[in-house]
């Protein structure tokens, strides 16, 4: 009999901490697919950052270096550096990535390091109990933004991955989206063209993933994937932003 | 040099007075053994790309001065942690704030007590010449992968800046450990993590009784001093790094006056060479402890002496023109001699 679908080889068999409904699963998985697909699993070096996502090594059967709080650009480029030869990549969270670790990702991704950075957004901080993120929407209620996102004090969400397309270091950045069938093999289509950058080492690859909270939006997995399509995808849009060799 | 003898090929590190010797020096060498440079977006930038590269198991290092030493010490204290070696030259300034780049001893405490979060150690070495500041950077590289520890080379501009005779002393590397620990792409083995977060239950006290007990093994195998003249001593002047230097020669131009005084200089900051300080100043009755700043070693010297020997200080506070030079010292030893 084929055998249609199965766990990646790069992920262990164990169950994960996440909230119901939240992303960080499927998006693990991708990731996982992607690093079976390229056969890296074996010399790849993932980095954690701070926050839900910082237990990857739970998850991922990979060596994993911990970095503090939004600086793991910085150790994935020492890595990188001492092991040219090692797939790398980041998995962090919108404030470890676009908050604490804003000078690490802008200079990481100038220089133009080999690496590959998954960067999952969902407007909030997971972790520490839902409080605003740089990627919060205006109006967006959290439990440090009690009124809702006031653009005028707080500033505008940001747009990370058209940020970071400016960079002359940049050779790929793309947004997706895990709300829908569709979204989910765009995304899984990105992120492979992403490794793929790397695999062929052609420089800093980049893929911002929308993705829910419903823990701490306070609101049920359904309504929260809904809020995806309904609310941050018009403000931020998905696609490929740089592809510099129309890999 | 002593950073590429022993076998370092990568280098992470901001410019900041009055360091920026090493990355200048390196910027131009590394490269040209196959090795890497990075000048880094920020103090904060180097000590984790230091971070990833020492994950890796190779000798690296980055090098600054107070104000970005603080900014380091989030890495240190993550470097600490997770075991991981790295070698961090610490050419301090004075402050506190911006201060000046006057030589100063104002960051003994911030060096020695782990000035990160978390009650870590790592090792600290003073060197007092040139010549020291070469060997003991090899030596720090052996300890930082002994003991799978962050090490610090604490000078100051005086150190930091002066010409002296160097002689190339390259030696081998003592015996070191296999980096069983390092990530390296997990092939078809086990898989490995290099961490700082412990929340199983007992999970993180077990691991900092750990390292409490790696710094034991230091203190009882790793402390280094020199003393000069201290035999007969009725008085054991003690300083580290470039006062060090002053208080030799006030402590020669003493025994000219027929004063019997000595000097002892603890080479290790951390572990404190506390039990050959404490023969030499039970011999001597008598400590007299030298600092460029308001007093902050003497501390270390009150607890590691008897009750019953005799502790002064004399120090100032770091900044252009406070150097004491070796008649003041001269001065306060002779009040100091009874």
């Amino acid at each position: 009999m084929q055998q249609v679908f199965t766990r990646p080889q790069s992920l262990k068999d164990v169950p994960t901490h996440f909230c119901p409904g939240c992303h960080h699963g499927t998006i693990h998985r991708l990731v996982a697919e992607a690093l079976d697909q390229f056969g890296v699993q074996a010399r790849t070096i993932g980095v954690a950052s701070v926050g839900c996502s910082v237990f990857l090594y739970g998850y991922f059967d990979i060596d994993v270096v911990e970095a503090p709080h939004g600086r793991a650009p910085a150790v994935a480029t020492g890595v990188k550096r001492a092991k040219p030869e090692s797939f790398v990549f980041t998995y962090q969270g919108d404030g470890d990535l676009a908050a604490i670790g804003t000078a690490e990702i802008i200079h990481a991704a100038n220089r133009g390091e080999d690496i590959t950075v998954i960067f999952v957004n969902n407007t909030t901080y997971g972790m520490t109990g839902g409080q605003m993120a740089p990627t919060t929407l205006v109006g967006q209620k959290t439990s440090t933004s009690p009124y809702g996102r006031n653009k005028a004090k707080d500033g505008s969400p940001i747009r990370m991955a058209e940020l970071l397309a400016q960079l002359g270091g940049v050779a790929f950045s793309a947004r997706v989206a895990v709300d829908s069938p569709k979204h989910l093999m765009q995304a899984k289509k990105e992120i492979k063209r992403a490794f793929q950058y790397q695999v062929e080492g052609k420089g800093f690859s980049f893929v911002e993933v929308l993705s829910a909270c419903p823990t701490n939006w306070g609101v049920n997995p359904i309504a929260a994937n809904a809020r995806i399509g309904e609310e941050m995808i018009p403000y931020y849009p998905l696609g490929v932003i740089k592809n510099e060799e129309n890999l | 040099m002593g950073a590429i003898e022993a076998g370092c090929r990568y280098y992470f590190g901001y410019p900041i007075t009055p360091q920026s010797d090493i990355p200048e020096y390196l910027s131009r060498e590394l490269p040209k053994l196959s090795g890497e440079f990075i000048q880094a977006e920020s103090e904060v930038a180097a000590i984790n790309m230091l971070l990833g590269a020492s994950a890796c198991g190779v000798r690296a290092m980055t090098s600054s001065s107070s104000p970005g030493i603080s900014l380091k010490q989030e890495g240190i204290s993550y470097m600490a942690g997770a075991e991981l070696p790295g070698v961090i030259i610490n050419i301090s300034r004075s402050g506190p704030g911006l201060g000046g780049i006057d030589a100063s001893q104002a960051d003994y405490f911030q060096s020695v007590k782990g000035g990160g979060h978390g009650g870590y150690r790592i090792v600290v070495l003073a060197p007092a010449s040139v010549q020291e500041m070469y060997d003991l950077t090899m030596h720090a590289f052996d300890l930082a992968d002994l003991y799978r520890i962050p090490v610090m080379l604490l000078g100051d501009s005086v150190i930091g800046q002066m010409k002296e005779a160097l002689v190339p002393n390259p030696r081998p590397a003592r015996e070191l450990p296999e980096k069983g620990w390092a990530v390296r792409g997990k092939g078809e083995g086990e898989q490995r993590v290099v961490k700082s977060l412990f929340l199983g239950d007992g999970e993180l006290e077990a691991h900092n009784w750990h390292l409490h007990a790696k710094y034991q093994v230091l203190k009882e195998k790793e402390c280094l001093s020199e003393e000069y003249e201290t035999g007969d001593a009725r008085l054991l002047v003690t300083a580290f790094g470039s006062v060090a230097r002053i208080a030799q020669t006030a402590v020669a131009m003493a025994r000219e006056a027929g004063l019997k005084v000595g000097l002892f200089r603890p080479i290790t900051l951390f572990p404190f060479p506390e039990k050959a300080l404490a023969r030499g100043a039970e011999a001597a009755g008598r400590v007299l402890v030298l600092e460029l700043n308001t007093g902050q070693m003497v501390e270390d010297v009150r607890l590691a002496v008897g009750a019953g020997v005799a502790v002064s200080f004399y120090g100032r506070p770091p900044g252009a023109g406070s150097l004491p030079s070796p008649e003041e010292l001269l001065e306060v030893i002779k009040k100091q001699y009874v």
